[in-house]
This record gives C-alpha cells, sequence and structure tokens, in this order.
C-alpha cells in the first residue's frame, strides 16, 4: 500500500476518534454544570480541565484568556484555529479521507462524507443564530457521537483485513489510549484512593463525569457490582480489558494489529516491541503498585510511551 | 431553427416507453426522483470544482433524470465510424512522431503540427508500445437529424466524464427500476474491467505476468479528483500523485508501507506540461522528476502517451477526414463538422463576415472557455472577437451554429426538450478498439443554450443503447 495512503487512514481514524472524544468531554462537563454549586465545583475548573484533556488548553488561553463556558464549549466545537476542535477534526478526517478515497470502502466513505455534509448544516445554522442554542448543542453532540459510531460500524463492517484495516485500526486505538490518558491526567487527584472521604458528596459526580466521558458509567456497575468509588474508576480506565477505552483493551489490540502489519509485511521493527513492552508492563500492574508508585507519574510516563510508539509506527511505516 | 428532437412530437418506436412514463408520471414523482438523485450524487461526493469558483468548491453536475436513448442499430452505425476515426488518429500520432509521411505527402500543414502548443519534439522517434497512442478516446459526438453522426471534436489528451456515464447508469437503475425493466439495455458496467484490460495489454514487459497499473492525480484539488478516485477504485489499483512516484535509473516506482514497488503502466489525469519538470515546465510540482527518461527507455508506458495534443487540436480536427482516406484508405463514417481555417485569408474574410451566425473557438481551447456563440453574443463579444481573429487568426476556426438534437429533460415546471452532446469513450489497445456501448450524455439545462459543459452549467443523463426488437 501507498506510504501516503497508510499515513491518511491512520489520520483519519485518529480524527473521528477524537472528534468523539471532545464531544463526550464536553457533555459530561456540562452535566457538571447542572449540578449546584459548591465543593470543589467551579465552572472555570472544570472547563479548564475540558480544555486540558482535549490538549488544547495553553492555546486557548494564549487566544482567548479567561475561560469561560461559552468560550471553552465555542473552542471545542467549532473554532477552526483550534486544530483540535470537532469541526476540524471531521474536517480533516474528510480531507485524509478524500485524499485515500480508493483505499475506503463506498460505505466508510459515505459515513465521513455524510458527517460532514451534516457539519456544514450544523456550520450553518449557528452562522444564522450566531450561536447554537444548548438545544441545538445537544443535537450537534449526538450527531458527532453517532458520526465517529457510523464510521467505525462502517470501517468494520466492509474494509478488507489487509493493512489498510490495520493502520486503521493503529491510527483509532493510539488515539484513544492518548484521549483515555489524559482524561485520567486531568482528573487523577479525584481519583486517589484517600479522596473519598474527603472529596465529599459532589465529587461522586466528578467520577461519574470521567465515566461518562469514555461512556463507561453502565460498563462500570456491570464489572463492579458496586457503587463509585474512584480507585475503581481508574482500574476500569487503566486496566480492564473487558473496558473497550481502558489502556490495556487499547494496547491489546495495538499489540495484535502490529503483529498482522509485521506478518503480512514482512520482519517485526521497533513498533511492535515498544507496543509488547507497553502491554506487557500493563500486564503485569496492580492498581495498588500504580497508587504507590503516583497515578500522575504513571499516566504521564504512559502518554510519553504512546506518543513514541506514534512516532515509531510513522518511522517504521515511511510516511514521516 | 428548428431543432430534431430524439423522441419527437409523435414519440419514435424506441422512445414509446420512455413518453408513456413521462406522461404518466404524475409530476410529484417525477419531482421526488430529482431530489433522490441529487441526494444520492452528493453522498457519494460526486462533485467537480469550477475554476475559479472557490465559493462552491465542490459542485455537483446536474443530473436529469430523463434517459436518453440510442437503438442498437444506431449504436453499430455509429460504434464503427469511432473505431475508424480512433485508429486513423492512433496512426496519425505514430507518423507524427516517426514517418511523417503526412508531411511529405502534404496532407497537412507542417506548421499546424510543429508548431503546435502540443507537439512534443521529445516523442520524435518513439515507438509507443504496440502503437497505442490514444489509450482513451473521448469523441464528442453531436446529430442535428435522424440519420447522421456528427464529431464535434476528438478529446485525445485525458478526456473526463466517464464516471458520471457509469455513477448516472447505477442512480438510474435505482431511481427507476420499472422504466428501466421495460427496455433491454446494453450493459456499461464493463467499462473499468474494459479499461484495465487495455492498459494492462500495453505494459512494457509483455513477460510481466500481472504489471502494476497506477492512476496518476493531481491530487485532491484537481477538478476531476472524484472521477481520478473513482477510477483507480474500480480498476482496484493505486491512486498516486507525483510526490508518491520516484525515478531511479530509468524505472518508475511508487512509495509504499513495504518500500519501492516497481510500476509498470501509469493512466495519468495530469496534462503533458506537469509529468516531469526535468522536460517540461519546471515549476511543476505535480510531476516527477525523470519520468519521461524512464518513459523514453521503455520501462514505463504512460497512458495516453506524451504529444497526443496534436491529434485533438481544433485545426488538426478539419483535417480528420483527410486522415481518415490517407492512413486506411476508407471514406470518413463519421460526418465532420463543416469548419472555417481562419488561418486561411478566405475563411478568414468569410466568418468576419458573419460572425453573427458562426461558433468561433480557440484552436486549443477547451471546455467551452474561449468561445463565441455568435447568435447568443451581444455586438460588443463580437467586437471583441472580431479584433481578436485580426490579431491572431491561426488561433481560430469557426462552425456554423448547429441546431444540435435535442431529449426530454425534466424540470420543476415540466418536462422540456433540451440540447444535447454525447460523448463515448474509445479504449485502444493491444488487442484493438474497444467501445462500451453509450457514453456519458451531457445537456445544455438552460433553455434554448447550446453549451453543454459542465464548467458552463451544462448537466448530465444516462445513455441507454436499446434493443430495437421487442419495443
Amino acid at each position: 500500500m501507498l506510504a501516503r495512503t497508510a499515513d491518511s487512514l491512520f489520520w483519519l481514524a485518529r480524527y473521528m476518534e477524537r472528534a468523539d472524544f471532545i464531544a463526550r468531554t464536553i457533555e459530561a462537563t456540562l452535566r457538571l454544570e447542572y449540578l449546584p454549586r459548591g465543593g470543589t465545583l467551579e465552572t472555570e475548573t472544570e472547563w479548564t480541565s475540558a480544555l486540558e484533556a482535549s490538549g488544547a488548553f495553553e492555546d486557548y488561553q494564549e487566544k482567548r484568556g479567561k475561560v469561560t463556558e461559552i468560550d471553552a464549549i465555542d473552542y471545542l466545537t467549532f473554532d477552526r484555529d483550534n486544530p483540535s476542535s470537532i469541526c476540524n477534526c471531521l474536517e480533516n478526517a474528510r480531507f485524509n479521507g478524500r485524499a485515500v478515497r480508493t483505499a475506503l470502502t463506498v460505505e466508510t466513505w459515505t459515513a465521513i462524507n455524510d458527517a460532514w455534509l451534516e457539519l456544514k448544516r450544523f456550520e450553518a445554522t449557528r452562522r444564522a443564530a450566531r450561536e447554537l442554542s444548548r438545544d441545538g448543542l445537544t443535537r450537534f453532540l449526538d450527531y458527532v457521537k453517532k458520526a465517529s459510531l457510523d464510521f467505525d460500524g462502517a470501517c468494520y463492517r466492509t474494509m478488507l483485513r489487509n493493512d489498510g484495516w490495520w493502520f486503521n485500526r493503529v491510527g483509532l486505538f493510539l488515539e484513544r489510549a492518548d484521549n483515555t490518558a489524559r482524561l485520567l491526567d486531568v482528573k487523577y487527584h479525584l481519583l486517589l484512593p484517600n479522596n473519598e472521604e474527603v472529596g465529599g458528596g459532589l465529587d461522586y459526580f466528578q467520577w461519574v463525569a470521567i465515566l461518562r466521558a469514555v461512556s463507561a458509567v453502565t460498563a462500570y456497575h456491570w464489572v463492579y457490582r458496586d457503587r463509585v468509588k474512584p480507585w475503581l474508576v481508574a482500574d476500569l480506565l487503566i486496566l480492564k480489558s473487558a473496558m473497550p477505552r481502558s489502556l490495556i483493551y487499547c494496547y491489546e489490540m495495538l499489540d495484535r494489529t502490529l503483529d498482522d502489519l509485521a506478518r503480512s509485511n514482512g520482519t517485526p521493527g521497533v513498533a511492535q516491541r515498544l507496543a509488547r513492552g507497553t502491554l506487557g508492563r500493563l500486564e503485569r500492574a496492580s492498581m495498588t503498585d500504580i497508587f504507590q508508585n503516583g497515578l500522575h507519574e504513571f499516566v504521564t510516563g504512559f502518554i510519553e510511551e504512546n506518543a513514541r510508539l506514534s512516532q515509531t509506527i510513522c518511522e517504521q511505516y515511511l510516511f514521516v | 431553427m428548428a431543432a430534431f428532437d430524439e423522441m419527437g412530437e409523435v414519440p419514435r418506436r424506441i422512445y414509446a416507453k420512455v413518453a408513456r412514463w413521462l406522461q404518466e408520471s404524475p409530476p410529484d414523482l417525477l419531482a421526488s426522483r430529482r431530489s433522490q438523485a441529487e441526494y444520492m450524487f452528493r453522498r457519494i461526493g460526486i462533485t467537480f470544482g469550477v475554476y475559479g469558483d472557490k465559493e462552491a468548491a465542490e459542485r455537483l453536475i446536474p443530473f436529469d433524470i430523463v434517459p436518453r436513448l440510442l437503438s442498437r442499430s444506431e449504436w453499430t452505425r455509429l460504434e464503427a465510424g469511432l473505431v475508424q476515426r480512433v485508429t486513423a488518429l492512433n496512426l496519425f500520432l505514430k507518423d507524427v512522431y516517426g514517418a511523417r509521411k503526412i508531411l511529405k505527402e502534404n496532407i497537412v500543414p507542417p506548421e499546424l503540427i510543429l508548431r503546435n502548443p502540443h507537439y512534443r519534439p521529445e516523442m520524435i522517434g518513439f515507438c509507443a508500445p504496440h502503437d497505442v497512442w490514444v489509450h482513451i478516446g473521448g469523441i464528442d459526438i453531436v446529430r442535428i437529424d435522424a440519420d447522421d453522426f456528427y464529431v464535434l471534436e476528438d478529446n485525445a489528451r485525458t478526456p473526463s466524464g466517464v464516471s458520471y456515464m457509469l455513477e448516472n447508469r447505477e442512480v438510474t437503475m435505482r431511481l427507476m427500476p420499472d422504466l428501466f425493466a421495460a427496455h433491454r439495455i446494453a450493459p456499461v458496467d464493463d467499462y473499468p474491467d474494459e479499461l484495465l484490460a487495455t492498459l494492462a495489454s500495453v505494459a512494457p514487459h509483455p513477460d510481466v505476468a500481472k504489471p502494476t497499473i497506477v492512476v496518476l492525480t493531481p491530487g485532491p484539488f484537481n477538478s476531476a479528483y472524484y472521477e481520478h478516485s473513482f477510477l483507480a477504485d474500480k480498476l482496484g489499483v493505486e491512486l498516486v500523485e507525483g510526490r508518491d512516484l520516484f525515478v531511479d535509473n530509468d524505472v518508475v516506482f511508487m512509495r509504499t508501507t513495504l518500500g519501492p514497488k516497481r510500476v509498470d503502466v501509469i493512466y495519468r489525469r495530469v496534462d503533458d506540461d506537469f509529468l516531469d519538470p526535468l522536460v517540461f515546465n519546471p515549476a511543476s510540482a505535480l510531476g516527477v522528476p525523470g519520468l519521461i527518461g524512464a518513459y523514453l527507455a521503455g520501462n514505463v508506458t504512460i497512458a495516453n502517451a506524451v504529444g497526443t495534443g496534436v491529434a485533438d487540436d481544433k485545426a488538426i480536427y478539419s483535417y480528420v477526414p483527410d486522415l481518415i482516406r490517407f492512413y486506411l484508405g476508407e471514406e470518413p463514417k463519421l460526418k465532420n463538422i463543416t469548419t472555417y481555417r481562419c488561418r486561411e485569408p478566405q475563411d478568414l474574410a468569410f466568418v468576419l463576415e458573419r460572425l453573427d451566425q458562426l461558433v468561433v473557438k480557440e484552436v486549443n481551447g477547451s471546455g467551452g472557455y474561449g468561445m463565441l456563440v455568435g447568435p447568443h453574443a451581444s455586438q460588443a463579444q463580437r467586437d471583441l472577437f472580431a479584433a481578436k481573429l485580426k490579431a491572431d487568426p491561426s488561433n481560430y476556426i469557426a462552425q456554423p451554429t448547429l441546431a444540435l438534437s435535442t431529449c426530454p429533460a425534466s424540470f420543476d415546471k415540466g418536462v422540456g426538450p433540451r440540447h444535447v452532446d454525447l460523448r463515448p469513450f474509445v479504449l485502444s489497445g493491444a488487442r484493438g478498439v474497444k467501445i462500451v456501448p453509450g457514453g456519458l450524455t451531457r445537456v445544455a439545462l438552460t433553455e434554448g443554450s447550446l453549451v453543454v459543459n459542465s464548467s458552463q452549467g451544462g448537466g448530465t443523463k444516462d445513455t441507454w443503447v436499446v434493443d430495437d426488437e421487442g419495443i
């Protein structure tokens, strides 16, 4: 497969996944907004952490300064100057998709193109009304989540299981691991074991909000059969293989997919070794160890490793 | 001028069922078919860009739901004429870059070839594999009466539109299954396979069992990018840009995730000028340095061949009947439209006196740009063209304003006749010439307009070659 095609498929998947994550983060943050004030809950902090989780806080500060709900939402959804805004994610996804039309099935392309056409309608509505209503925003976020479901479903159901599919999966799981890790990084202080007493009632909704951002509220209850406890939230997002957005599941998939690539493309290289290494560490880890050595340090280390793997894949498959 | 209507007021036999369908379908049904069609095209992303139109960077070519019909016997006649014409064009190109008999025998004035901006001296002495130069030809055909087909122009460089021929058929089949089932219609969906076979047949090394074929596109910003990706997809070959290819030791490779892979045949949708910055336009970022070297060394086949532009020039057009007689010793089966060569003083004088009746075209223009439709133009536009003609007569030809035939088309306010032309796609390979029955019908959707080009507001229709019997 053309190296440029592999590159575009990889980024296409990353952008669609990122759009979904940002939509969920906004939703979860909005729900916190509806709660009564007080305790640790401040509008500004909540939107700041939403911006941090999307990796855009510094850029936001430079361009917009003070964090307000309206500005943060606008920046995360429709701001063309924010490279990770939802509209830029979808725009970039379609641009990459268009550049490799031949490597996509009709269904996959239609899913991307439909999402883009819908985006144009939302943008027109927003232009006409100056800003989206609360109601409009809810519909917009629902649409973004559905767009990534449609895309993922179309890929899963229709793509040939060859290098195109593998690069798509690698992009998806690298991005997803990065998103989950960033969310943990922003919220780690809430998840420390001794926090249960300190935080009081409102922290509970924070933990739920974290779960909601990775659409895992129901999953949590199925896995633990228990009320939401912070260390279990961390456990679910890091070490539970059954959870499709956990770090360990993402790495199981990365490891397997990179192996598939290596089998069809000749010999395994550095990327395969790195992925296997990270997976091994996750498999051997326990939450007790992670908390003992510092959740923050663990998550930061993971984000760096994940970025290194992304870089290595690009070098190994010639698309730098 | 009353135009020949292909359906006819009293519908011709082959149009009987279409006529009845148009009559019996309630307007809101036709309207819903029209909007469904638009939705389908928009969704698949069949769009084209219009140069200089930023707002509408991706526009749809309007699609008219009423099919255009040709009978099998009409098609058989047309097909024979197309095979003859393209065969002659291939022989002409071989001769131009080879023995030059045509010049020695004074059939065509030498300056029309040697000073033609599309003439490529780099190709002198080059033998195209299997003597095929125009692998994919788009020959524009018009009718003015029930009897004859006229060639309006030959497109021998990178003719586009075949994706619309194929997608129009898919959409028609889905939207009007009943009307479809009432006819016996020659299929077109084997075009990609025929194209693939054509390209494979001209690979440089016949011993390679499965030659590597690619489609070369200028990229997503090109107006025909959709078609490039569509074709690569249907052919099952890589869609490459110049930057995906490189040349090493006169061999062309593409950059893949497995490392370099050798390329044998390039179906290029990039103009000659942009193929190789070392030989042609040095500022081109679209091309592949060294590509022409590899081509001349016989290590890669480029389709269409480099330098075919001399055969689709509008001044050469007027000589094509002579080329057919000269190379094949046959009378042309398709007619040419009377063409006044403004480079000849008596023709120029004739044209200048009748600017209000004639269509004037730039010799190298395309896409409906740079032409004057005399009867529809203002005096100021005609004066402007008169000045251009006097300043550079050899850059222009003129033709009578033709009453192009019409076909019924469907609109919000009803059904009405609109002018059409037809572009069949003619494939030439090592095993001869092949044409998928039909082609792309382009229609001037503006009432009375004769300009069918998509860049000028034209639309397209599905084209059915239907069996004469059983209607």
